[in-house]
């Protein structure tokens, strides 16, 4: 069995000023839920970063110390088929400053409902590979503010993603790729006007579109799977936060990241997937340099009628 | 494998729910600037430095059958046989108003430089230098006080160069273009006023004129605006070529009196030194009270502590002294206490409306200020009422006379009591924005409101209870996100309220009303 919660799926929501978003197995691998399988499960996730990109320029900044973004979300993934998996993710996320007065926000940030499709599969006596179509929405759950970065928690655009993924397995060995474009509808902030590189008299601000690029590879075995990861994340668009200025949600938000991905099911408890990992931004702008770790429990329930059969799409 | 497509496709279909598009822009959709009256009579309305409107002299123009004339006549025929989009869009932007664009520059510009400079490697923090404006920290810092005096001088140099305008046009009564020849197309409305010298270029002129001293690395760009407002009053068959270069004239030599006016009204030397802040701390603690201390990190000298000795246009010096209201309450007095605990009330219990406000009046860094928030709110009234440009230029100057002045009673108050705000006193209070760098009492936001939202009621009285309202919204934002007691707010909002007064006793007298 693979539980394949939607933990990355955060991160058409969240990918912002510190990006909070949490980080696992998810609609950017190759493992889909058989039909009538419900995997469910919360995972926790830790992000902090105290040196940020002003612009291109990297910076700290002393009247916030470290900024640190924690979220606990509802995950799940439902197997409409063996070729078609739906799933979801209900963030709750809590920001705060180590230094200076600005107040920690907190609420429910962004959900997240896409659906993922094995389109081509193909397999041999040692090797496998397939193809995989995604497609998601996100819109915010809470009222929360997008015009106090760095705390607000998160940019409050609804979006749509479309993804495209790659997986190439050899024996226990493999590698996922895998692309998405990130459509972000504008956002309305309190303020009637406000500057970017020139004045804007509206409370509607235009968010520039994304591409998130990730690739992941490392050991797949039928209990374990161990990846190292990186990705990118562009943002088409957008301007650079100015000298000693505050963030903004349009402002063109990058950031690269290697990391390392875990997951386990342990043979002693049937049904049950654990996961961990973490990441750290290696280049950015207009961004935190954050380091972010994870872990998450979750359950598969069988609604089907075969349920004790179950198996990888993947594993050859 | 039939179902699976049909899902898949269904849920692509979902992301058209998420397409962008340009936000609509409010300033862009300014009507073109038809006056409901020209105010023919505003040659004759009191000027502010000007001793009189004809003081400085203007030519008249040349006779309407010289070849001279004639000549510009036909040029502006041989822009109007091709006008591309961009000429005709520019004819649009500056047909909704000089001043009312004039006014939108400044706020663009104040926006762009209020940025407070980063500090030093020793932390202390490099200042920015008008000598030498374009080494970072660029000049200026655009910080509410500066914003509210640069927004006041183009203001008041506007009014005064339209006064003299409005004079010589009565006196040479020169008729429009199209009245010299039918050939001539009108893109703009027309009126009966005469057209000699140009009102456009004499803002045009006037307003870069004292520009050049209040953002001296935007030259370039002022010009380009300045240039670009004359084209467009040739392009859309309003003035003559001589039209404009009367105006713009006119509008430099005038606004060379409130160049020099700036260049010795004090605030230069507002930053202070050293030894000046320490004595203001020295005197609040000889007073048995808690010097304000900078929350900033590293800590960073006060905001133009000596602002207070600006020199005002409607008060003097004496009138700021004596209107500087009683201290706030003693740090130990149980007032103290209970409004403090207000503070922290307001920072832990914030609600989406409170948090809506405190944001929609922030107007910290990188925007156009709390002035600027007040002309913008003032420029969408103003251009409902159709005002002639000399109207709108004093409106707009007594306004900003206003507010300047606010920020010199405010700043006088502050710097005198030199009181911490509640985040020095009890560090456990988070803000729901910045902590401005600049003692508590009073309110910065709740004077200028004070002062803008009773000119503005005076001005437009059936929209007194929505500029009130305003005005207390602005007032307590400072309140909910936790950055002022509520005697900061209400004291401000009343100094403000009689500063307002000030300028309305003026708008009384000056011939306008």
């Amino acid at each position: 069995m693979r539980c394949n919660n939607a933990g990355r799926l955060l991160l058409a929501a969240a990918c912002c000023f510190f990006w909070s978003a949490g980080q696992a197995q998810t609609d950017l691998d190759a493992l889909t839920m058989n039909k009538k399988q419900l995997c469910v499960g919360f995972q926790y996730s830790h992000n902090s970063w105290d040196h940020y990109w002003e612009g291109t320029l990297k910076r700290t900044n002393e009247n916030i110390g470290t900024i640190t973004t924690q979220s606990v979300a509802l995950m799940g993934n439902y197997g409409i088929s063996n070729k078609v998996n739906l799933l979801f993710a209900v963030p709750y996320v809590f920001t705060k400053a180590s230094a200076g007065t600005l107040q920690g926000q907190k609420g429910f940030q962004d959900g997240t409902l896409a659906a993922k499709w094995n389109a081509f599969q193909h397999k041999g006596e040692k090797q496998a590979f397939s193809l995989f179509a995604l497609a998601g929405v996100s819109a915010p759950l809470s009222n929360y503010t997008p015009d106090f970065l760095p705390m607000s928690i998160g940019l409050h655009s609804r979006a749509a993603f479309v993804r495209g993924l790659a997986d190439y397995q050899r024996g226990k060995f493999f590698i996922t790729g895998s692309a998405s474009y990130h459509l972000r509808n504008n956002v309305d902030i309190a303020r009637t006007a406000y500057y970017t590189t020139e004045m804007h008299y509206t409370n509607e601000v235009e968010m520039p579109d994304m591409w998130y690029a990730n690739l992941r590879t490392g050991y797949r075995g039928r209990q374990l799977i161990v990846e190292a990861t990186a990705d990118r994340t562009t943002t088409l668009g957008g301007f650079d936060i100015r000298r000693n200025d505050m963030p903004f949600p349009s402002n063109r938000m990058n950031l690269t990241n290697v990391g390392l991905s875990l997951r386990y099911e342990p043979g002693w408890l049937k049904w049950v997937t654990l996961t961990a990992g973490g990441t750290h931004a290696v280049a950015g702008r207009n961004m935190g340099q954050a380091t972010a770790y994870y872990a998450g429990a979750f359950y598969i329930f069988n609604f089907g009628k075969k349920a004790a059969v179950t198996k990888t799409s993947q594993t050859p | 494998m039939k179902h699976s497509l049909s899902f898949f496709i269904g849920a692509c279909a979902l992301l058209f729910v998420a397409c962008n598009k340009t936000p609509e822009d409010r300033s862009e959709s300014f009507p073109a600037l038809a006056p409901a009256n020209i105010d023919i009579q505003a040659g004759t309305w009191k000027p502010l430095l000007l001793t009189k409107a004809d003081e400085v002299s203007l030519p008249a123009p040349q006779a309407a059958n010289s070849p001279g004339y004639i000549a510009e006549l036909n040029e502006i025929k041989s822009w109007q046989q091709k006008l591309t989009g961009e000429q005709k869009a520019s004819i649009r932007y500056w047909g909704a108003g000089g001043v009312l664009r004039w006014n939108e520059i400044m706020r663009t510009l104040v926006a762009k430089y209020n940025l407070p400079p980063y500090q030093n490697a020793d932390g202390t923090y490099p200042v920015p230098n008008a000598a030498n404006p374009f080494a970072y920290p660029i000049f200026p810092f655009a910080s509410p006080p500066y914003a509210a005096r640069a927004y006041a001088y183009v203001s008041a140099a506007q009014y005064d160069a339209l006064v003299a305008a409005w004079h010589y046009k009565n006196l040479y009564k020169q008729a429009a273009p199209h009245k010299a020849d039918a050939g001539i197309k009108t893109l703009l409305p027309v009126s009966e006023l005469s057209t000699y010298p140009s009102e456009d270029a004499v803002i045009a002129g006037v307003s870069a004129e004292l520009l050049k001293l209040l953002f001296p690395t935007e030259q370039a760009y002022v010009q380009q605006m300045a240039t670009e407002h004359k084209l467009s009053r040739i392009l859309a068959g309003m003035n003559t070529r001589s039209e404009l270069e009367a105006g713009e004239a006119l509008g430099k030599m005038i606004a060379q009196k409130f160049v020099a006016r700036a260049r010795t009204d004090r605030a230069g030397t507002a930053g202070g030194n050293q030894a000046q802040w320490d004595q203001m701390a020295a005197d609040a603690v000889a007073k048995g009270e808690t010097p304000w201390i900078s929350i900033d990190a590293p800590k960073r000298p006060p905001m133009l502590p000596l602002f207070g000795k600006t020199k005002s246009f409607l008060m003097d010096s004496m009138m700021v002294i004596n209107g500087r209201p009683a201290a706030p309450p003693s740090v130990h007095s149980a007032q103290f206490k209970k409004e403090l605990e207000e503070v922290k009330y307001y920072t832990e219990n914030a609600t989406p409306e409170r948090i809506r406000i405190v944001q929609f009046w922030a107007d910290g860094v990188g925007t156009y200020t709390p002035p600027g928030h007040w002309n913008a709110i003032a420029a969408e009234a103003f251009v409902k009422e159709r005002y002639s440009e000399v109207r709108w230029a004093r409106n707009l100057a007594l306004l900003n006379l206003a507010m300047m002045d606010a920020a010199i009673c405010c700043w006088d108050a502050k710097f005198t009591y030199f009181n911490p705000r509640p985040s020095q006193v009890d560090p456990s209070i988070k803000t729901l924005t910045g902590v401005p760098n600049f003692p508590s009492f009073t309110s910065g936001h709740s004077t200028f409101s004070g002062a803008a939202s009773t000119f503005l009621s005076y001005l437009l009285p059936g929209q007194a209870a929505g500029f009130k309202s305003m005005a207390d919204e602005a007032s307590m934002s400072r309140l909910y996100g936790g950055i002022h007691y509520r005697s900061d707010c209400e004291v401000g909002l009343e100094m403000g309220n009689t500063i307002g007064k000030i300028a309305i006793s003026r708008a009384r007298t000056d011939g306008a009303d």
